[in-house]
């Protein structure tokens, strides 16, 4: 049976990976909002930027907590060029619309994977030392490492500070009316792609922050994208797509419900856990918690 | 103006005609078993992609899961051929039938999402069949399930000599998925599956059932699916959950008809043939020594496809049936 | 005359707003019925509920005496009810006559006589020479006609026309007001949601006028646009008769 303690554990593990799966969805959440296109590239750019803070831990010898802002702004500026470079056209296609999007994103995909595989090889790598890394801070003999728990922390400011951004600065602003309206606010003088580019930068800025705190503690390799990526589509869909703040609690609960059927199932089976709570929230309540359809 | 249609429809048959013909005679002459390897996997994937291309492509519903039913139809003429000695033609006719059950079951909360969500939905139940068959001893779990081949044999479907028998069950197939394509095309399900993929709404307001439309094109989808997958046992004699239910497998189904033209006739064969010799040549020439331009080549070719050209390669090759006038 | 369609105190809202309240009207068998009134009058939410689009909160529709308040958009189309979207939502890739086609199937299960049947529709509104062109290289004023062909190969009788003629020329608005009229005479009721009154109100046998979602005055046309009630909800309390 399992003692308090252990569930204490349980859910607080639970926790603080969910705050940074939260952080992973909230990118993808931001872009769904803002312009009805589901990125299935979002795992590759996690990917990139762990690399990038690998990268740069190699190149610059700085830690990588110290580095993780830089590579949120990297991954910006990456986010924001696929927008322009590629995304764009796929939004004017007219027929096989769905298609068109499904597939324009992930041949993106395979190709950044290509390309980790080409620059850094399919090796897996790892950030051999850190602050952070292997440090456990206990509470009441509940374990909290290190890594995981400056992931969380980040989370929680990263979305204090997208709080503030929508709502107090003139960009948040013009990206709610842009995800309110995208083909009126050309009549206020809001250049659309502008605000659809930034809007890419930000949501890989964010999954880039992700990254970059989970290359302390995570393997990395090229396919390491992808069960993150699945992941965060079923965070996104239980917020509810669209709502970045739904993608918040989300986290918290797919980190949980993680956390829990690791115990009760086997390990192995774990996202099955995960995989069965998307599966009933979109029969159930296919707008999720909080958003709108 | 009905015989123009009529004859459009005849000269596809006749371009069907010759083209099996040429597909007949065409590994006869190759002995070279590394090229009778590839032109099996073609035309596998040809019949797969069809399949695929009739929920996805016609019907409009983007699956990225069905690798699940292609295990599926692995796993059930496997099990029932190595537990029960049942001759995998039963074996495989029972898996299509049970993936085909399968696809209802999963289709009934699933047709009920929107675009997104219902590919997602796809992935997931992949997955979750992934990690079941993982952690089910009975069918041997991550080791999989092995097929005795001791000689040559049309009743167990096992050959060890040649791969040309193989070949033409492989073609044998296609030829029959791409039959009823072609049937599909001029029915009432082919003109509502690609009203319902067109507009729901205004499909539903003329009286199509979308509902059951869906279903129907899901179930049809997956019964030709897990039968490509009984024959893919049969063919490689060995099957783990990752050969079978992993997620690259749906992509790969999905591919040659991406490329060739979804939700055409003729896109998902053009597709593969272009594809699959190409994947099986870089393999070996670029000696999967994970350098990772394969990828870059395939990822840049589906953007270039889906961005420039989403109606598939097929449309260089004919007219437009439509020109304005 | 018999009512072919009625509605019962038809009520429905979204969320806070009461888009329509207690609406009781009549269609009858044969008639060109005007559905009119001001902007967010709530005739197309109306039209909405009819087609099966919407469901309401409370109240009845019986077509042909049959309650079909709780049918799908699909059952009251098998049952004769077919209309136009205001936003032409056609079939794009597909050819003119499979569009029609589409429509025909309701009908014919084979896809050859439902192919004679959509060549005699196209030829009723006038697109035979276009059945072979996509639906996407049409015309706006020739998509309209589309959305109406469509609806009309479901063999209704009753067609829901949805501001079919708002925005045409007016030698369009004219051949759009003779196709209705043919339509008509096809022995198909009309009901159609129009803004522009100078081509409806002589097409019409009766109009219904809408405001805030209750119907405000029903009758003859010529009586309608006369009547205060109506001036006042269209222009404002600032306008006399």
């Amino acid at each position: 049976m399992l003692s308090a303690a252990n569930i204490a554990q349980i859910l607080m593990s639970g926790l603080l990976m969910g705050l940074i799966y939260a952080l992973i969805a909230a990118g993808l959440s931001l872009i769904f909002g803002l312009m009805d296109v589901v990125n299935f590239a979002h795992g590759e750019f996690l990917m990139t930027a762990m690399y990038a803070t690998f990268g740069l831990v190699v190149l610059l010898s700085l830690d990588p907590l110290i580095l993780s802002p830089i590579v949120a702004a990297i991954m910006f500026v990456v986010g924001a060029f696929c927008y322009r470079a590629i995304i764009v056209h796929a939004m004017r296609a007219r027929t096989n619309v769905g298609m068109v999007q499904v597939f324009a994103t992930f041949g993106l995909a395979i190709t950044i994977r290509g390309l980790a595989q080409l620059v850094f090889t399919p090796d897996y790598r790892s950030i051999p030392k850190s602050w952070l890394g292997g440090q456990t801070f206990s509470v009441f003999g509940v374990y909290m490492p290190a890594p995981q728990l400056a992931g969380a922390l980040a989370s929680l400011l990263a979305f204090g500070a997208l709080w503030l951004l929508m709502k107090r600065t003139d960009f948040g602003k013009a990206l709610e009316a842009t995800r309110e309206d995208a083909g009126a606010v050309g009549l206020v003088g809001i250049d659309r792609n502008r605000v659809f580019a930034m809007g890419w930068g930000l949501g890989a800025a964010l999954v880039g922050l992700a990254g970059a705190m989970l290359s302390i503690f995570y393997y990395i390799h090229p396919d390491v994208g992808g069960s993150f990526a699945l992941i965060a589509y079923v965070t996104v869909a239980l917020g509810g797509f669209g709502s970045v703040f739904g993608a918040l609690a989300a986290g918290v609960i797919v980190g949980i419900v993680e956390a829990v059927s690791a115990t009760v199932l086997q390990p192995s089976m774990k996202a099955i856990g995960i995989y069965a709570v998307y599966l009933l929230v979109v029969f159930l309540r296919p707008r999720g918690l909080f958003g709108h359809l | 103006m009905a015989s123009a249609f009529e004859s459009r429809r005849r000269n596809q048959l006749i371009i069907a005609a010759v083209v099996i013909v040429v597909m007949i005679a065409l590994p006869l002459g190759i002995k070279d078993v590394y090229v009778q390897n590839i032109l099996v996997l073609t035309v596998m994937y040809a019949a797969l992609s069809q399949s695929w291309n009739i929920l996805s492509g016609y019907c409009g519903q983007i699956s990225l899961g069905h690798a699940l039913y292609f295990g599926i139809g692995a796993y059930a003429s496997t099990l029932l051929f190595v537990k029960f000695g049942v001759i995998p033609w039963f074996g495989m006719a029972i898996g299509g039938v049970f993936a085909a059950m399968i696809a209802l079951i999963v289709g009934w909360p699933c047709f009920r999402l929107g675009g997104h969500y219902f590919t997602i939905a796809t992935i997931v139940l992949a997955e979750i069949g992934l990690i079941l068959f993982l952690n089910w001893d009975y069918a041997g779990a991550a080791s999989g399930l092995q097929i005795p081949v001791s000689g040559d044999s049309w009743t167990t479907f096992t050959f060890l000599r040649s791969k040309l028998p193989y070949y033409y069950f492989a073609l044998g197939l296609a030829a029959i998925v791409w039959l009823v394509t072609f049937f599909i095309e001029d029915s009432k399900w082919g003109y509502y599956w690609r009203a319902v993929r067109e507009n729901t709404m205004a499909a539903q307001s003329l009286g199509v059932q979308v509902f059951r439309s869906k279903m129907a094109a899901a179930a049809v989808s997956a019964f030709f699916t897990a039968i490509g997958g009984s024959f893919y046992a049969q063919f490689v004699s060995y099957i783990d959950p990752d050969s079978v239910m992993v997620f690259q497998f749906s992509l790969l189904m999905a591919l040659p008809a991406v490329i060739g033209g979804i939700g055409t006739l003729w896109g998902p064969a053009l597709g593969a043939a272009i594809l699959i010799p190409f994947t099986e040549l870089t393999r070996s020439y670029m000696g999967g020594g994970g350098k990772g331009f394969d990828l870059i080549f395939y990822g840049a070719v589906i953007m270039i496809i889906a961005l420039a050209r989403p109606e598939g390669l097929l449309s260089l090759v004919t007219r437009t049936r439509h020109a304005p006038p | 005359m018999s009512a072919l369609l009625e509605t019962e105190a038809l009520t429905v809202r979204f969320g806070g707003i009461l888009a329509n309240a207690d609406v009781s009207i009549g269609v009858n068998e044969g008639e060109i019925l005007g559905l009119i009134g001001p902007n967010g009058a709530g005739k197309s939410t109306l039209f909405n509920l009819v087609a099966g689009t919407y469901r309401p909160t409370s109240g009845r529709i019986r077509f042909e005496g049959r309650d079909i308040t709780r049918l799908p958009p699909a059952m009251r189309c098998k049952l004769g009810i077919a209309r136009t979207f205001q936003v032409v939502k056609s079939f794009e890739t597909m050819s003119v006559l499979e569009n029609v086609v589409v429509g025909a199937l309701v009908r014919f299960t084979s896809t050859r006589t439902a192919r004679e049947e959509a060549y005699r529709v196209l030829d009723v509104t006038g697109l035979t020479r276009r059945a072979e062109a996509n639906a996407r290289d049409l015309t706006p004023p020739e998509k309209r006609r589309l959305e109406v062909a469509r609806a009309l190969a479901t063999q209704p009788k009753l067609l829901l026309l949805d501001e079919v003629l708002t925005g045409l020329t007016p030698a369009e608005a004219q051949k759009g007001v003779e196709l209705v009229r043919k339509i008509r005479e096809l022995g198909v009721t009309v009901v159609m949601v129009e803004h522009v009154m100078e081509v409806v109100m002589p097409l019409v046998d009766r109009a219904i006028v809408l405001d805030l979602g209750r119907v405000l005055v029903e009758g003859a046309p010529q009586a309608v646009v006369r009547d205060p009630k109506v001036i006042q909800a269209y222009l404002g309390d600032r306008f006399h008769a």
